[in-house]
């Protein structure tokens, strides 16, 4: 079985932590994974955007960088679903342009291989219990894109409830957005903001100090909410939960002590007045 | 839609005071979260849900791939069945046509069943500058008019105002449109109502001529349906002696066997009932019973436009449910009046720009109103996939391209403001299509990464540190470990799986 790692653009600049936590995870699981060098950007903002033409060269890149492998895993949800249902659409597109059935060609045999971590754990490799160690309260944002365009379901909760010392908290109103939407997070800030403050809000409600998460750009915007309210609470990538062990923890930032739910909800109105 | 909107602000502009109106904000978290939790429980009661949506979605592709067909067979059947078709093709058509048939009956009055095709067209606008006078029946359509307000909703106009606003505004207004507000008005529902009903009541003794829309129209029989919850509609389509119905042409479905899919999902997905309390059907004239005369405009405005586009003409299927309205995080933070148009939320987001063209500020910033988090994709009972219609118009904002305006085939060029956008998209897509580029980009962010900005000048920038952190950038990229990684167990990382396997 061979095995890629599709680490996205976001994470090999910002979450290195996140990639390096993935590998960890799929080498103990026994998974050799291989990084092809020659990934970068699976296009997803420049066709949300609009700019389909533009998402074009990165399609053929990405199809030409994964050649060969059986499996293509990444640890993001939107980036996943973009390869397994836009590049399809990309591929269409051109040919009814009239300009050849390559780029479908090319787009359809990646996202016949490219699996969300989750996907690849529990359908692939057939696990639930990953031998994790984490010992504290965690609530679970699902992200539209595993939600909804994947249709993850109910595995990132079951990996999560395998978690040895894990405790897993409900957060209120888990299936709304978070209010990222890539290049929607600063072409409509103000409504974006009040997406994420509210989300927030019922994070802190759950009293946890960890707001976990399978799609780091949604949990840049959340973090980037949490730290710039001072709220006890920080955003960790599953991966990272499913990495630790107990011979090598997940540190936990100080920062996310968590707070008991009567002051949450009291942080989460004053978070939002502090807020221009 | 031919107003011209050229002064509007953008919805973000409109969205950002919108946010910031926490008395607004409640409402609609209030009333929108009522309705979700509504709509699910009702839609989960039906086994054959997801059959019903896909059929409703193929009755409705079918109709509009032989439009053409269907509306001439409607067009036979209503004239057989005594009433009179207008073709309209645009909006300004339809005012003058509905604006005469008034003037025939030599009235200056009309009561209204609350219609989205007259608001899309402003009707009453166009027909009070003829001295015409339009009174509203719907009640919340009936407030939305009284305090010379805008609906913000499909379904439930007022659904900005909470009911103290609304006893105000009866108590306020009610006089100068006809009989008074009662004495003393409390702000309970029931009282409301009945203020409603004496006022509306002497309007529909009186009223001569009626105009309606129609939520559907059966090509066999030539008859029009009308879903409603009060009764005023029953009331404007039964007692008058002149009745005018305005409709889309995507609203014709071929048979009634095609209806009874709508009769199912509609409800549910609107007020989430099982059935509406109110299905008016008619058809043309019955001597004796009902109006003596009958017309039905049909209207354009945009709608074969949209037709032609492969991607876009989806959104025709639309049946008016406002279930994608009830579930978009967007809509319920920024409110209706930030669409600025008859059609808000996510379906007013792909309806718009295709009805009125992206030429505005406005029009050209509707296709960006949305997360594309999907809510509404997943709701809607026609399997409008509004995601990608969004995608796909704003595609046709920065890229411009083909469309079909008027009926004639022309290239529009990309939309004004985007230009820094596109060229950095640009520089952008190429670094990423050159790994070396790429890899020295990070490398020099992540090395100066302690001189960078807590928030950052430039508007895009601002934008995201208005109210957000920016992440703290990493001492190294993942790629640059992997590299340090693998020259430490001396392997032969990324140039593909034959390398490791030797084979090249
Ligand atoms: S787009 Fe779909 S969900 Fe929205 S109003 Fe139309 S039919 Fe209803």
């Amino acid at each position: 079985m061979r095995v890629a790692l599709f680490v996205t653009c976001v994470n090999d600049l910002l979450y290195p932590g996140t990639g390096q936590a993935t590998v960890r995870l799929l080498e103990r699981l026994g998974v050799s994974v291989d990084f092809p060098a020659a990934q970068s950007c699976c296009g997803q903002p420049q066709f949300n955007t609009g700019y389909r033409h533009e998402t074009e060269p990165l399609v053929r890149r990405m199809a030409a960088a994964f050649e060969g492998y059986d499996h293509v895993v990444t640890p993001s949800g939107s980036c996943a679903a973009m390869v397994r249902d836009n590049y399809p659409r990309i591929g269409a597109r051109a040919q009814g342009e009239g300009r050849g059935g390559e780029l479908a060609r090319a787009g359809a045999s990646l996202a016949a291989r490219t699996y969300e971590l989750t996907e690849f754990l529990v359908d692939v490799l057939g696990v639930t219990d990953v031998g994790a160690y984490f010992p504290h309260p965690v609530t679970y944002h699902p992200s539209c894109h595993g939600l909804r365009m994947l249709g993850l379901g109910d595995r990132p909760r079951r990996l999560l409830e395998a978690v040895e010392g894990l405790e897993l908290r409900e957060l209120p109103g888990a299936d709304e957005c978070c209010g990222f939407g890539g290049t929607f997070a600063v072409k409509n800030p103000d409504v974006s903001a009040a997406m994420g403050r509210d989300k927030t809000g019922n994070a802190l409600s759950t009293g946890a100090g960890l707001l976990c998460g399978a799609d780091n750009s949604c949990l840049m915007h959340l973090d980037g909410i949490l730290r710039r309210t001072a709220a006890p609470m920080r955003t960790v990538h599953l991966a990272e939960v499913l990495a630790s062990t107990r011979e090598h923890p997940y540190a936990v930032p100080e920062a996310a002590t968590g707070a008991d739910t009567a002051a949450a909800a009291h942080i989460a109105t004053e978070s939002a007045g502090k807020i221009r | 839609m031919s107003t011209t909107y050229l002064g509007l602000p953008t919805f973000p502009q409109a969205a950002a005071s919108a946010t910031k109106d926490t008395q607004l904000r409640a409402n609609l978290r209030h009333a929108t979260h009522t309705i979700r939790a509504k709509r699910a429980a009702a839609v989960a009661e039906l086994a054959d849900w997801a059959e019903l949506r896909a059929a409703g979605a193929a009755v409705k592709d079918h109709t509009l791939r032989h439009l053409d067909h269907y509306l001439l067979r409607l067009e036979a059947a209503v004239s057989a069945a005594g009433g009179t078709v207008h073709w309209a093709a645009d909006a300004d058509e339809a005012n003058a046509i509905v604006t005469r048939l008034v003037q025939e009956t030599g009235e200056s009055e009309v009561i209204k069943v609350k219609s989205m095709a007259t608001q899309e067209i402003g009707l009453n606008e166009a027909l009070a500058e003829a001295g015409i006078r339009a009174y509203e029946t719907d009640l919340a359509e009936l407030i939305v008019q009284l305090a010379d307000d805008r609906p913000s909703h499909i379904l439930v106009p007022a659904i900005h105002k909470n009911r103290s606003q609304i006893r105000d505004t009866f108590r306020d207004r009610m006089a100068q449109w006809g009989r008074p507000a009662p004495e003393g008005l409390s702000d309970t529902p029931g009282d409301l109502a009945e203020a409603a009903r004496l006022h509306l009541r002497e309007k529909f003794l009186r009223a001569k001529v009626a105009v309606s829309g129609a939520n559907f129209m059966v090509a066999e029989t030539g008859t029009m349906v009308v879903l409603e919850s009060e009764g005023n509609g029953r009331m404007c389509l039964t007692l008058p002696e002149t009745l005018i119905t305005v409709a889309g042409i995507e609203k014709v479905v071929p048979t009634w066997q095609d209806l009874e899919i709508f009769l199912q999902t509609l409800p549910r997905s609107s007020t989430a009932e099982r059935m509406n309390p109110y299905t008016t059907t008619f058809t043309g004239t019955t001597d004796g019973d009902g109006p003596r005369t009958f017309h039905l405009v049909l209207l354009d405005n945009g709608r074969t436009d949209t037709l032609a586009d492969e991607v876009g003409r989806q959104a025709l299927r639309c049946i008016r449910c406002s279930a994608c309205l009830n579930v978009c995080p967007v809509y319920e933070r920024a409110g209706g009046h930030a669409y600025n148009s008859a059609y808000p939320g996510p379906i007013g987001a792909i309806l718009t720009p295709q009805l009125r063209g992206t030429g505005t500020p406005l029009d050209a910033s509707l296709p960006y109103a949305s997360s594309l988090c999907g809510a509404c994709y997943e709701v809607c009972p026609v399997a409008i996939d509004i995601p990608e219609v969004l995608v796909s118009l704003r595609e046709r904002v920065v890229e411009g391209g083909e469309v079909t305006r008027a009926g004639v085939r022309t290239t529009i060029r990309p939309a004004k403001g985007h230009a820094a956008e596109r060229a950095a998209m640009r520089a952008g897509r190429w670094a990423l299509d050159h790994p070396a580029a790429w890899g020295a980009t990070q490398r020099l962010a992540t090395r100066t990464r302690r001189l960078h900005p807590r928030r950052l000048p430039g508007k895009a920038a601002g934008a995201w540190t208005g109210s957000r952190e920016l992440p703290e950038l990493p001492a190294r990229s993942f790629r640059e470990w992997w590299r340090q990684r693998e020259e430490q167990a001396g392997g032969t990382a990324g140039r593909g799986p034959g390398a490791k396997d030797g084979q090249q």
